[in-house]
Order: structure tokens, then sequence, then C-alpha cells
């Protein structure tokens, strides 16, 4: 850590500074070169598993470690995987849970952001301090509830189970994001609307909503990603191997194939590249999400 | 009242029902029946008994409980300490033109894509002890003795996982203070330059104190992140070995779901909440009172 301490002293010497300057000084060379190789070091996990996912097991035993030349790349461990792990049907469910939360979550939060953020009413500030201060709650103080309430109206171990509580549990934040976002948006642009005799409903529809497309997307992105990768309840509200989220099937694909590290990480990079995908062509996206939610 | 003003007033709550009904039921409603269920024997099938304190009693003489709560505060210590440095350190370096920039930037940012569940295999894979790759390396350079089990050390298997949680938290911190560095003014910078700052007093009479409210955000995130830490350990170590790598989620879970003490995972899951609720309340505060600025 101490290197990188030592960058943003150099660093913030010119903040401002022009390109050709950059390595004005043989310090700054030497830190540009620590940073690179920590760069390489901090992805090093990643290409790792990438390597291993391509190699069969006992190549990677006869050879040594991970760490040594591959005698062939093999594309076997996926196939096994998708096939016999499971991953073929695992993954499917992550998007049949995923999509309808995804798009009711972000559609009951734009309605109540616009109650929150337009009127003027009693309870307004108790009601958005529920939204974040719930938000904020860990899965365990609401687990068993949860669980004993799923079961007693007969959705437990059901698609519907985890994608209404995903819902209602994420309204807390969309809310949040979108209430301040919504708040942004000068009043002049609504009672242009209102003057012209629409109903609040259709101020909503025609006018707030198109205008917090920006937010939504960024929204989106970050929803889907914590949605997809959401591992803890889905086992607790799951039962049956067929309705499995990815990240459950894992778990499952890990003790049953204990020996074969190859196939347990070719499952584990196949199951990141939905979310892989939403980074790589929504990164502007996602990243304006991050910091919607923690900084307006 | 007219019947106008009326339907003018209730609008908001027309907006408003369908997601605070579902928030209520789903969220808020399950917190406070979690305190009741705290206070009662229960085995998930038959009836909840009530049963007074006596969870908490057993609790607080639980030595796995006492493990939990030690490992989570490593977890916060670590958390509010490493990633928030570095990623505050990479974010200064990086806040400018600098050749290779983007590609660092999302290097460093990669981790936070991978689900828990997947970093969590990977990672168990790299701990291997016979043939991951941390101790293949060290063997390779003929450093036979530090080629342990990383994840079967009873020492050693809570730091090993809180490193693996730090891997993906760096590149969180690092973009939140990037965003914030974007809305620093330069000239404040260059101003600061011409009073004769050199570089590190530059960062930290004007950069920092300038971040400080996302210094806050960042440092309470961090540890109600740390506090809820779950995945990371279901998959790595199920809390073992010998509950040397439990926290207080894990801990719950399993006394709930693996052993059917439901009513004692409720007092768990009550104390965790307690602990997390002081940082709720600062964040809420803080959050409020920028609202009041506008």
């Amino acid at each position: 850590m101490t290197t990188t301490n030592k960058f943003s002293i150099t660093f913030t010497e010119k903040l401002t500074g022009d390109k050709d300057r950059f390595f004005s000084s043989p310090k700054r060379v030497l830190a540009y070169v620590a940073l690179i190789i920590f760069t390489l070091m901090w992805i090093t996990p990643i290409l790792i598993a990438i390597g291993t996912s391509l190699r069969t097991y006992s190549d990677i035993l006869l050879q040594g470690g991970p760490f040594s030349m591959p005698r062939e790349l093999v594309l076997t461990n996926y196939q096994v995987a998708w096939e016999r792990g499971g991953l073929s049907h695992y993954l499917p469910n992550s998007f049949i849970i995923t999509l309808p939360a995804l798009f009711l979550t972000l559609f009951l939060s734009s309605l109540s952001a616009f109650a929150l953020a337009r009127f003027r009413f009693k309870g307004n500030r108790l009601i958005f301090v529920l939204f974040i201060a719930g938000n904020m709650l860990p899965a365990q103080v609401l687990m068993l509830p949860v669980f004993r309430l799923t079961d007693a109206i007969g959705l437990y171990d059901t698609y519907w189970a985890l994608i209404l509580f995903h819902t209602a549990f994420q309204l807390g934040f969309c809310t949040f994001v979108l209430r301040n976002y919504m708040r942004t948006i000068p009043n002049e642009m609504l009672e242009v609307a209102r003057i012209d005799g629409c109903g609040e409903f259709r101020v909503y529809w025609q006018i707030m909503l198109p205008l917090t497309l920006p937010a939504m997307a960024a929204l989106a992105t970050l929803e889907f990603t914590w949605i997809f990768n959401n591992y803890l309840w889905a086992i607790i509200l799951l039962r049956s191997d067929a309705l499995k989220p990815i990240t459950a099937g894992l778990a499952v694909l890990q003790g049953q194939y204990t020996t074969d590290w190859s196939m347990i990480i070719a499952g584990a990079l196949m199951a990141s590249i939905p979310t892989l995908l939403v980074f790589f062509f929504l990164q502007r996206y996602f990243v304006g999400g991050l910091t919607l939610g923690s900084y307006r | 009242m007219s019947r106008e003003k009326l339907a003018t007033q209730l609008t908001p709550y027309l907006f408003l029902t369908i997601p605070l009904l579902l928030f209520i039921i789903w969220v808020i409603g399950p917190m406070l029946y979690t305190f009741y269920l705290s206070l009662t024997k229960w085995d998930g099938i038959s009836a909840p008994v009530f049963i007074g304190f006596r969870n908490y009693e057993k609790l607080f003489g639980d030595p796995v409980f006492i493990i939990s709560l030690k490992n989570n505060l490593k977890w916060v210590i670590a958390f509010i300490t490493v990633p928030v440095a570095s990623g505050l350190g990479l974010a200064v370096a990086l806040n400018r033109e600098i050749p290779g920039g983007r590609f660092i930037k999302a290097a460093v940012f990669a981790p936070l894509v991978f689900s828990m569940v997947a970093t969590g295999l990977i990672w168990s894979w790299i701990y291997n002890p016979e043939y991951g790759l941390i101790n293949q390396i060290f063997r390779l350079i003929g450093l036979e003795q530090l080629a342990i089990g990383w994840l079967s050390n009873k020492d050693l298997v809570m730091w090993s996982i809180i490193f693996v949680a730090i891997w993906r938290q760096v590149g969180y911190v690092m973009i939140l203070y990037l965003a914030g560095l974007s809305g620093v003014d330069p000239t404040l910078l260059d101003a600061s330059k011409i009073d004769g700052c050199n570089g590190w007093q530059t960062f930290r009479r004007v950069t920092l104190p300038l971040l400080s409210p996302i210094t806050i955000i960042v440092v309470i995130v961090s540890v109600i992140d740390s506090l809820r830490a779950f995945d990371l350990v279901s998959v790595m170590t199920r809390g073992g070995p010998y509950n040397s790598s439990s926290v207080l989620a894990i801990f719950m879970y399993i006394e709930s779901f693996h052993n059917y003490k439901m009513g004692y995972g409720a007092a768990i899951a009550v104390i965790l909440f307690l602990i997390m609720l002081t940082f709720i309340i600062f964040y809420l505060t803080h959050v409020l009172q920028d609202e009041l600025e506008y």
C-alpha cells in the first residue's frame, strides 16, 4: 500500500498538468512502473481463473499447478459445466427471476419516488426515511419472517418467492435514488403540463418518466447485477434444484465436483458473463449508478 | 373540504400505495416480527413458544457468538482502512490523463463485476493448499514453509477471506472517489500551488477536506458491508474450521436453517441489527442534513 501512497503524492503535484511532462522525473517513471505491476497483480486471479477453465484438471496437476504451460487448451470444462453441471437450467433461472424483479422494482419505485419528490404531504419525510433505512437492513433480520410468510402464502419454492422479495427489498434503494433525481428536474417543466390540464398521472407518465430515464438506466444496470448475483435469498426461499438461479447452482456444483477445479472455475466464469456484458457495454451507466446511490 | 381539493391531497398516497404496501409487508413488518421471534423458542415447523430473554442469555455465553463478533470486528477494521486508503490513492493517481489510465481503472474495478459466489470459488482454488496458485508460487521461489493451508489454518482463515473481500472492495471505493474528484475545482488546486503548497500539502489541506463528504459515505457503507458479510464465508469455509471464520450472518444462518433453532437465530439477527443501527442512524442523519441545505 505504500507504493499507492507515494503515487498520490507525486500525482497530486500537478493534477491538471500537461501530458508531455508526465514522465518528467525518474521518480515518476518508477511510480508508473509500480502502478502497472500492481494492476497486473490485481487481475492475476482473474487471468489464472480463465487459464484454469481452459485446461483439463489432470493437465494442471501434471504440470504442477495453474501457473504453468498448458499442454493443450480445451473448452470441455464449459461444456461439462453447462450440460452435466446444470448451468443450462441455472442460468435461465437467473434471468427468469432477475428480469421481472428488475422491471417491477423500477416501475414501482418510480411511482413512490414521484410522490415523495413532487408532493408536500403529511408523512413524506417519514416514508422517505423508512425506504432508506429499510434498504440498509441486514438480510438476517428479515430472513425468518420472510421465509415464514412466503411459506404461508404458498409461494415457498417458486420463482415468485424471489421475484416478490427482490422487488420489495430493492424498492428502498431505487426510491431513494429516483426521488433525489426527480427533485433536480425543474418544476416549470411539470407546471406547463399541469396548466394544459394534465392529470397527475399523465404528468408522471408523459413528462417525469421520460426525463428520469438516465437515472433509470444507471439504476437498472446496478440492480440487474445485484439481483442476478444474489445468493442468500435463493438458498432461503428455494429448495428445488430445477428452480435455482446460477449463484445457488454454483454452490451445488462446488459440492458435487470437489475434485475438478477446472470445471468449477469454468462454471464460475460462465456465471459471470451476463454481468460482465452489462458492465462492459453499459460501464458508463454502471459507474453512474454506483455514484448516484451514495452521493448525489 | 371541496372534492377537488380532497382529490389533490389524495394523489401522493395513490402513487405510494402499492410500493409502500409491498415494502411494509416484505421489509418493515418482517423486521419487527424478528424482534418477537427472538423472544421465542421455534423450530420452524410448530408454533413459536414465548420464552422471554432466554435466547439472549444463552447467546452471551456462546463461544461461537464471541468468535463471530470478533471476526466481524476484524472485518470492519480491515474494511475502513485498507480499501479506503488504497481506493483514495488510486483515485488521486488516476484522476488525470495517464497512459493506460482507462485500462488500470477497469482492471481495479473488474473484481466487482463477479458475484461473491464466483469470487469465492475462484479464490478457494487460488488458496488450494496443494495445487493453488499462491502455494505453487511459494514453492517455485523456494519458500516451501510459506505454502500453508490458507483456509484450514484457524488463525489465518479469517484474514484470507477478508483479503478477498478487500480485493473486491477497492475498485468500488476508487470509483466513488473518482466521482468526487471530478467535482473538485482544479483552480482550487492551482491556487494552493501558487500559495506554495507542495503535492502532499495540497492533498492534505485541499483535496482531502473537499472529499470528506465522500469519505463519510465510504466509511459507513464499508462498515455496513462488513457486517453483512455472508456469501464469501459461506462459499469458502462455511465458518470453519471449528467456527474460526464464523461471522454473525453465517452463525445466524447455520443456527436457523441447519440446527432449526430459529428463535435463537432471530436473537442473533437482532444483535446484528442493533450493531448496524448505530451506523444506519448516522447515515440517515447525514443524508437528511444534506436535505435541509437544499
